[in-house]
């Protein structure tokens, strides 16, 4: 018995010895840190199965001003090519499509879902955050951000403030933002609802520009988006935290999507003509978050849930998990599943019916229809000296759209309206 | 009434909560690099990028923004 405590001293001392030697080397790194630079950089790419194809590379310097400042800023490109789903529905005969720029026509053939090919675009997007402490309990944080690809611009402002409670086992965070952005599509902005001119109608070219400019406005046209959010994050026990937000966002403006059109189908099936889209000027959101996190032995573990609602009626779920396990003190092995489930704004329609009323507003965007997506993904990790660390990432993505109740006339019957999209997320990071 | 409820509410979680936590010297796993809520900031900014250009709804974990999510 004796021996058994005398046992158990030793270990005891011998892990308070080590505790004692990882706080002092901890100590000597954190007098050290606060100048330090620490840089997270990774490369990412995003492919679609016969459509869009996304390369993104992204970098973060984080810079520590002592122990009350911290200073952030991000820079991402990223890269697109790739066909996108226009909107227009399948059918049994080739079909020809004029191209938004209005030069030159792309076709699909028969069976086939319509893809708009042109889509090419590359995007540049920086933001810088700057982090105060301002008492033990006070935190703020300030931030703009902009982004420019060919046909658009935006530019953000971003502001918060956190106060902690209850030992710093609560923290109740309010943050806003405001974003201002500005769309000059490729061709022009289309007038709603107007007939896409198709060169095979027109003898001269001259009579088809002429079509086509009516189609079109000129000038840019604005959306602004107010971004409102309370958080609130609770220690639970020593090794699980709890987080709650609520989102609210009101976005004023052009939320058209300017290449998206619809068919206008006869009672056959057969599309008589292809209109361009339009969606309402306003939308406001609210989203519901919850997530809880848990530091385990040999791994961490996260479980969340997030409910949106808007006034287009398109209402989403979506739980994800990420499950992180060491293998050993440098490297890791993690999963990650999410599911989503949305079901289709008010205005969503697959295709309109050829003699009846057109609608105030319509969208034939799948990406706002009834749709459930899957992400399953592994990620390695591994740490290198000088705590540096580097990990590769591989996702499958799949989105299954659904039709929520349209009646499919005549040849419609025949086609797979609501493909799957299938896509590969291949991702390298590194941070020292 | 729905104000009352509420604020009765929120005073109700907020009580709740200072019973829950730990003390400051229990909070070694918690303070686990791994633990951070933006521990993996890059993976968690590409992933709201993808899904806010592919689906209907974005936003919840953090502020959703503007931005163009075309195709």
């Amino acid at each position: 018995m004796q021996l058994k405590n005398r046992s158990n001293i030793s270990k005891a001392l011998a892990i308070a010895s080590c505790s004692l030697l990882g706080h002092s080397a901890q100590a000597s790194a954190n007098t050290e840190k606060p100048d330090d630079w620490k840089v997270d950089a990774a490369i990412m790419y995003y492919g679609e199965e016969d459509r869009v194809q996304a390369v993104e590379a992204i970098g973060n310097v984080q810079k520590a001003f002592g122990d009350e400042s911290l200073l952030d800023m991000k820079l991402v490109v990223d890269s697109l090519t790739g066909a996108s789903a226009s909107g227009a529905v399948a059918q049994s005969e080739t079909q020809t499509f004029t191209r938004p720029s209005g030069n030159g026509q792309y076709e699909t053939a028969s069976g086939e879902t319509p893809l708009d090919d042109t889509f090419q675009d590359t995007r540049v997007q920086a933001s810088a955050n700057w982090a105060e402490t301002l008492s033990p309990v006070w935190k703020t944080n300030v931030g703009v951000n902009g982004s420019k690809e060919f046909d658009y611009f935006s530019l953000g402002l971003n502001g918060g403030v956190e106060r902690s409670f209850n030992k710093d086992n609560t923290t109740l965070a309010l943050s806003g933002a405001y974003t201002f952005d500005s769309i000059d599509p490729v061709g022009g902005r289309p007038v709603a609802f107007s007939s896409m001119a198709l060169r095979a109608d027109y003898d001269t070219e001259e009579e088809y520009r002429t079509a086509f400019d009516m189609t079109r406005m000129a000038g840019s046209e604005d959306k602004k988006t107010m971004d409102m959010m309370l958080s609130v994050t609770q220690v639970l026990s020593r090794r699980w935290l709890f987080q709650a937000n609520y989102g609210l966002s009101s976005v004023s403006g052009y939320m058209t999507d300017p290449y998206k059109i619809l068919s206008q189908v006869n009672d056959t099936g057969t599309t008589q003509s292809y209109l361009y889209e339009n969606r309402p000027d306003s939308r406001l959101k609210h989203s519901f978050y919850m997530m809880t996190k848990g530091a385990l032995d040999a791994g961490v573990i996260d479980f969340s849930y997030r409910y949106t609602t808007d006034d287009w009626d398109l209402n989403s779920h979506t739980l994800e998990t990420h499950y992180r396990y060491y293998f050993s003190g440098r490297f890791y092995g993690q999963v990650h599943l999410r599911y989503y489930q949305q079901q289709a704004a008010n205005f969503y329609r697959p295709f309109l019916m050829a003699g009846e009323p057109l609608p105030e507003y319509a969208s034939a965007d799948y990406r706002i229809g009834d749709m459930t997506t899957y992400t399953l993904g592994l990620k390695f990790g591994q740490r290198l000296s000088g705590g540096h660390e580097m990990s590769y990432r591989l996702e499958y993505y799949q989105q299954n759209p659904e039709n929520s109740g349209f009646d499919l006339v005549g040849q419609l019957q025949d086609h797979d309206l609501f493909p799957e999209v299938k896509a590969i997320i291949a991702q390298v990071s590194y941070s020292f | 009434m729905n104000r009352t409820i509420i604020s009765i509410a929120i005073a109700v979680s907020l009580s709740a909560c200072s019973s829950l936590g730990v003390e400051p010297w229990e909070k070694d796993q918690l303070a686990r690099a791994d633990m951070a809520l933006d521990s993996e900031k890059l993976d968690l900014a590409l992933d709201d990028h993808i899904y806010f250009s592919k689906e209907g709804s974005s936003g919840g974990r953090s502020l959703a923004g503007g931005g163009c999510g075309c195709n």
